[in-house]
């Protein structure tokens, strides 16, 4: 037992909370992930914990919450990648690049004047790379009832969500505003991103949003059990990469611990790599009885230069 | 502020905008915005690994931008590219954090990694950097031809026979070049605003490919100029200054193209 739990573990009062905050952040962000990742907009969904930063930096300099100002910097974020045109697949990475450039503008003055105007040190380091472990508990409810809600607005717009994704003209001929959608998708996104980037960090915010996804669209074919597939690599990475960093301040006494976020992030990217193995895609594709199932998934894939003008 | 340390910053500042203007035309024609963000950005990792073991931070710069580049470029050859960019991303950014936490002084240098010193710049790193920008600036023009095709028609591209995956690998080391000799003058941050804005205001402006190009260095050194002095009055960070006009610069590009009604 010892070997696998150092001893502690079960009764760290901060070990429970980022159990708990981290499993929470992890299953939003898988769910809103799959959809993130068939809508070829893992860019946008890595580009607005940027933009959420900023606001979080901005928050610390005006004294306001940090987490109002990690979601009000996403969903602003969004808003003005909406603005310039990120629902088209033609301009889409170019707003997002837009908007990312414009708010890492800002977050260097806010860092600026964070570090020269207050005698605080370690601002940088706290907003860029938050642990996981330096969470405060009484913050638990509010990031457990605004995850309930992203995934309630998820649930809301489902269906037109999911055929929008799949294809703008469908989505028009049936009458659904894919403009409109996308919109609300990427607020939800925002949110669930701000969420994610202020409880356990920014790095961990892209990991567990594209990584669960990206592996399980590759493992199974239909949406819904790559979301539940999704989730459950998300939950199962996030507890087994705190329980390693953990563990990790016992191996070598002499040194500090390694970071939760790097055992996650490698645990997600090992995960990954595992998925695309032609002995894996093979075997899936098989079970699926389908010739080309593991091509199937990868529909919507397409070679970086397509998508611009 | 045009005597002492400040010429270093002049001279420094305006090779980086030139060949961010360069290359970051083709990263705008290509869609090639999120490997042009995450090299640069996963690269600095590189550089804190490169000072916990104790050598020079270029070499960990070059290895890691390098190897990101070769990364991203031959696994999105069979995932989704966006998809395997975020991922080596935030996987070199979680080396970053593990060697971070493994040395013991990093607060500045995390800031001058991501925002840059470009006024703090000795006249000593003026050589390497202006070798490699022209190297950059060399590989575009050498790759010019292809590169343009491979962007615009891949199709046509690749029946003239292009090989669009070399092309696309070339292309993604010319970055990678490009934000080694850059991330530790200017910041990982800085350096993608300006592969992104000038050249996407550049395109707003004009359709052929030749007077883009100028237009986007022509914009990129105005922006960076006007950055540099104004920060030199005010003392705000240059990355604020680059970072706000490129998104203006942009926005003036997209009006001056609806008010001509394209």
């Amino acid at each position: 037992m010892h070997l696998l739990f150092e001893p502690g573990f079960f009764t760290s009062g901060p070990v429970h909370t980022a159990v708990l905050i981290g499993s929470v952040t992890a299953l939003v962000s898988a769910i809103v992930g799959v959809f993130t990742v068939i809508r070829s907009q893992s860019f946008a969904g890595h580009a607005l914990t940027d933009v959420a930063t900023t606001g979080g930096s901005g928050a610390f300099y005006f004294g306001i919450t940090p987490l109002v100002g990690f979601i009000g910097g996403g969903v602003v974020g969004a808003g003005a990648m909406d603005l310039v045109g990120v629902q088209r697949v033609r301009s889409r990475d170019l707003a997002t690049g837009i908007v990312l450039g414009a708010a890492t503008g800002l977050a260097a003055l806010f860092l600026y004047l964070d570090t020269t105007t207050s005698a605080t040190t370690g601002a940088t380091q706290q907003i860029l790379f938050g642990s996981i472990f330096t969470l405060d508990p009484s913050t638990v409810p509010l990031v457990a009832a605004l995850s309930a809600l992203t995934l309630f607005v998820i649930a809301l717009v489902y269906r037109p969500l999911l055929l929008s994704s799949v294809s703008t003209e469908l989505a028009g001929a049936r009458g659904i505003n894919a403009r409109a959608v996308g919109l609300i998708f990427m607020v939800a996104m925002a949110v669930a991103v701000g969420l994610s980037s202020i409880a356990i960090g920014s790095i961990l915010s892209t990991a567990l949003l594209i990584g669960p996804a990206a592996t399980s669209l590759r493992l199974t074919s239909s949406l819904r059990s790559s979301m539940v597939l999704a989730s459950v690599l998300a939950v199962a990475t996030t507890c087994v990469g705190i329980l390693l960093a953990y563990d990790s301040s016992y191996w070598d006494p002499s040194s500090q611990g390694l970071p939760v976020s790097f055992f996650i992030v490698a645990i997600t990217f090992l995960g990954y790599l595992f998925s695309g193995l032609p002995v894996v895609r093979r075997r899936v594709g098989r079970r699926r009885g389908d010739l080309e199932g593991a091509r199937a998934v990868d529909v919507g894939s397409r070679p970086m230069s397509e998508g611009t003008a | 502020m045009f005597t002492g340390f400040m010429v270093n910053a002049w001279e420094i500042a305006t090779i980086v905008a030139i060949v961010a203007g360069v290359v970051g035309f083709f990263v705008v024609m290509r869609g090639a915005a999120f490997p042009a963000h995450a090299i640069p950005n996963g690269a600095f990792a590189g550089a804190a690994g490169a000072n916990l073991i104790g050598i020079n931070p270029l070499v960990g710069l070059g290895v890691f931008s390098v190897g990101a580049a070769l990364g991203i470029g031959s696994l999105s050859r069979r995932g989704r590219p966006d998809a395997v960019t975020a991922l080596a991303l935030v996987m070199m950014l979680a080396l970053g954090a593990a060697f971070l936490s493994q040395s013991t002084q990093y607060e500045p240098e995390i800031f001058s990694l991501l925002f840059g010193e470009v006024l703090g710049v000795s006249s000593g790193e003026i050589l390497p950097v202006a070798i490699l920008g022209l190297v950059c600036v060399a590989g575009v023009l050498v790759l010019y031809r292809p590169l343009l095709l491979t962007s615009m028609v891949p199709d046509i591209a690749e029946a003239r026979g292009v090989k669009t995956f070399r092309i696309e690998m070339a292309f993604l080391v010319i970055v990678a070049c490009a934000t080694t000799m850059t991330v530790p003058v200017v910041g990982a941050l800085l350096i993608f605003t300006l592969m992104i804005g000038p050249p996407a205001a550049a395109r707003c402006l004009t359709d052929r490919p030749g007077l883009a190009v100028a237009g986007s260095v022509i914009i990129s050194l105005v922006i960076v100029w006007a950055s540099i002095a104004v920060s030199y009055e005010t003392n705000w960070p240059v990355g604020f200054f680059v970072g706000t006009l490129s998104a203006a610069g942009y926005g003036l590009g997209r009006g001056v193209a609806a008010w001509r009604g394209r």
